[in-house]
């Protein structure tokens, strides 16, 4: 079987057994180049990638991928147009969805679990979708044995978070501070604290997001974490004109400093 | 109208749709909700606001004039009378209370036409706190006198930039301040919409305008009205009146712009926190509502509207912009009131159903004045 089949928390569990640290960068999806930017990323060291499905309003999300979501949107590029594009891409490590609920709810859920898994995306976050309003969503996913990631954040109470951990498939993804996604100077304390959370309850892989701009904040949250989702760095290379060349840049810099801090 | 069940559900819509992050402080919300509707000293407080500073009870005017010209006898709940100039004072002493209650030193809000940010900007120095205000780029262009008068209040009040510039992306960015800040403020949402208890909350704080309206139809009519009637943006006015007459044979009907029907288009989708209906593409992608009413100006309605127009309770009408405009320069010219250009739309469809409407006694909730209004109407109608 093939790492993409194999599935996120296979593959990422695999990482953390050999001693190192799992790193999912965040692409925009039908953002111009991301399908060579997701090779470049997947041929840099990415453990697993995050690819976002544009929504019109994306309340988790900053200004940096806001504003390659509205470039997309504004071209006409739709959710399945994207999805058809993941499944001819040759790339092999898993791939997962980040896209808003709505989305999900227009296809039909059990109708986007089936295209998840005809184009081998082993995945998908919701982040405007809660784990108590989840269950219908996570039925739908596992019947099409596709993973339901599930999110913990900051002010997640105790007793949810072993929810959260229970029941999310993948990985954990620890929301790393109170706010939306973005680029910060310095890495939020809040960051280490879920991540340390979540790690005293699961032994699945704990990932930080949300927060993580630079190697020497993911290497100091990973001390903790399993891993890290980096977002609004990646897709400011892709703002700034870089192209895939700048985003496979970019994600060997989190690499090298991942495995050698 | 009772309490919604199983986080926030009325019927098939509703819920509890935010970003983990938000979970605790909307069950937080829920439990301080509740904890302070049941008790008598929060209920006097509120009360006394809301009679000595806000003004109410707001009166019910019979008027004559356009009553002989339409050929029905017409009711208005005069909302406009309220401090502020809408009934959106209702809601917002309500949750300034409720949030000063809760320990909270800041609110925050959206606002479309303006008249939620100034009751919310008013509300927060009445209470001395700290008041930040999301208004679209567009909005803020073509509502500049209520602009003035929110940051005449003390408030900060910060431009949406994304998407459509309008309500729907201020709420974003209100949500997006309040996913940040959640520990100290206090998102103080305008309408019966978002995540549960926001819907029932607002509805609950806006009752009081059904209760009055109740009891004044008693003394004037000496029964209930056949209709009664409000506009629809997120519905909040609208379930208020709606509130005191829906255990009566009276009639119910919400009025939405032309270019924001969401009821009329009938897809169900989530946005903002709550499952309802929305307007959207194929692809679930929020579409943009249009109106010349920047308080209509939302894609979406308040679940509990989507349930009662699922169960046939209440029924929702649209009306176009010409047909406001009309509606506006009536009861200007027959009335002497200058209503807001939000209740005009419901008059634009009571003006439309003369004949239906014949021989009938029609309340209409007159939400706000048009004071507001008055420089983009200068452009209208030249």
């Amino acid at each position: 079987m093939t790492l993409r089949e194999e599935g996120i928390e296979n593959t990422l569990l695999r990482v953390i057994s050999d001693g190192r640290k799992c790193l999912v960068p965040y692409i925009t999806g039908g953002f111009d180049g991301y399908l060579e930017a997701i090779s470049a990323a997947a041929e840099a060291g990415a453990n697993a990638i995050e690819i976002g499905i544009p929504f019109s309003d994306p309340v988790m999300d900053g200004p940096t991928i806001q504003e390659a979501n509205d470039l997309v949107l504004s071209a006409g590029v739709t959710p399945l147009q994207i999805i058809d594009e993941i499944a001819s891409l040759d790339v092999d490590i898993p791939l997962a969805v980040m896209t808003y609920y709505n989305v999900v709810y227009r296809f039909g859920l059990e109708r986007f679990a089936s295209y998840l898994s005809e184009a081998k995306i082993s995945g998908a976050i919701l982040p405007d979708l809660p784990l108590i309003e989840a269950n219908s969503w996570k039925s739908a996913a596992d019947m099409k044995n596709r993973e339901a990631i599930l999110l913990a954040a900051p002010t997640t109470t105790q007793e949810h978070l072993e929810e959260v951990c229970k029941e999310t498939k993948g990985f954990v993804y620890a929301v790393g501070l109170l706010g939306t996604t973005g680029a910060r100077k310095e890495l939020a304390e809040s960051a280490k604290i879920i991540a340390g959370r979540c790690k005293e309850i699961t032994k699945k892989p704990v990932l930080v997001g949300v927060g993580i701009g630079a190697p020497d904040q993911a290497v100091e949250v990973s001390k903790v974490s399993d891993g890290c989702i980096v977002g609004s760095a990646i897709v400011q290379q892709l703002l700034d004109g870089g192209g895939p060349e700048a985003v496979g840049k970019l994600v060997a810099e989190f690499r090298s400093a991942l495995d050698n801090g | 109208m009772t309490e919604p069940l199983n986080n926030g559900r009325f019927g098939n819509f509703g819920g509890m749709f935010v970003p983990e992050t938000l979970i605790p402080a909307c069950q937080e919300l829920e439990k301080a909700f509740r904890e302070a509707w049941g008790s008598e000293d929060f209920r006097n407080e509120l009360s006394a606001l809301l009679k000595d500073y806000a003004g109410r009870p707001s009166p019910i005017t019979e008027c004559e004039r356009i009553s002989n010209e339409l050929g029905y006898k017409v009711l208005l709940k005069r909302e406009d009378l309220n401090h502020t100039g809408s009934h959106k004072i209702n809601n917002v002493l309500g949750q300034a209370l409720l949030a000063k209650r809760m320990g909270k030193s800041r609110l925050v809000a959206e606002t479309g036409a303006g008249q939620h940010g100034v009751a919310t900007a008013t509300a927060a120095a009445l209470f001395g706190m700290d008041c930040v205000v999301y208004m679209g780029e567009v909005d803020i262009e073509r509502q500049k006198l209520n602009v003035f008068r929110m940051r005449l209040l003390g408030a900060e009040v910060r431009p949406a930039l994304s998407g459509s510039r309008t309500l729907k992306d201020a709420i974003n960015e209100a949500m997006r301040d309040w996913v940040a800040t959640v520990e100290d403020s206090h998102y103080c949402l305008g309408s019966v919409m978002g995540p549960h208890p926001y819907p029932w909350m607002v509805r609950e704080f806006h009752r009081v305008i059904g209760l009055e309206a109740y009891s004044q139809c008693q003394d004037i009519l000496g029964s209930n009205p056949d209709v009664v009637t409000a506009c629809v943006g997120g519905g909040s006015n609208a379930l208020g009146i709606f509130s005191g007459f829906v255990e009566t044979d009276a009639e119910l009907v919400g009025v939405e712009p032309a270019g924001g029907a969401a009821v009329a288009r009938g897809i169900p989708g989530v946005v903002h926190g709550s499952l309802s209906y929305l307007l959207q593409d194929e692809w679930g992608q929020v579409l943009e509502a249009e109106s010349i009413s920047a308080g209509l100006d939302y894609p979406g309605i308040g679940p509990e509207h989507a349930h009662l127009a699922e169960t046939g309770r209440a029924r929702y009408e649209k009306v176009s912009d010409k047909e406001v405009v009309e509606a506006f320069q009536l009861l200007s010219r027959t009335e002497g009131i200058i209503p807001a250009l939000e209740p005009a739309h419901a008059l634009a469809w009571m003006s439309r159903e003369r004949e239906y409407l014949s021989g009938k006694a029609v309340l209409l909730n007159l939400s706000g004045r048009g004071d507001k209004d008055a420089t983009q109407m200068m452009e209208v109608l030249g």
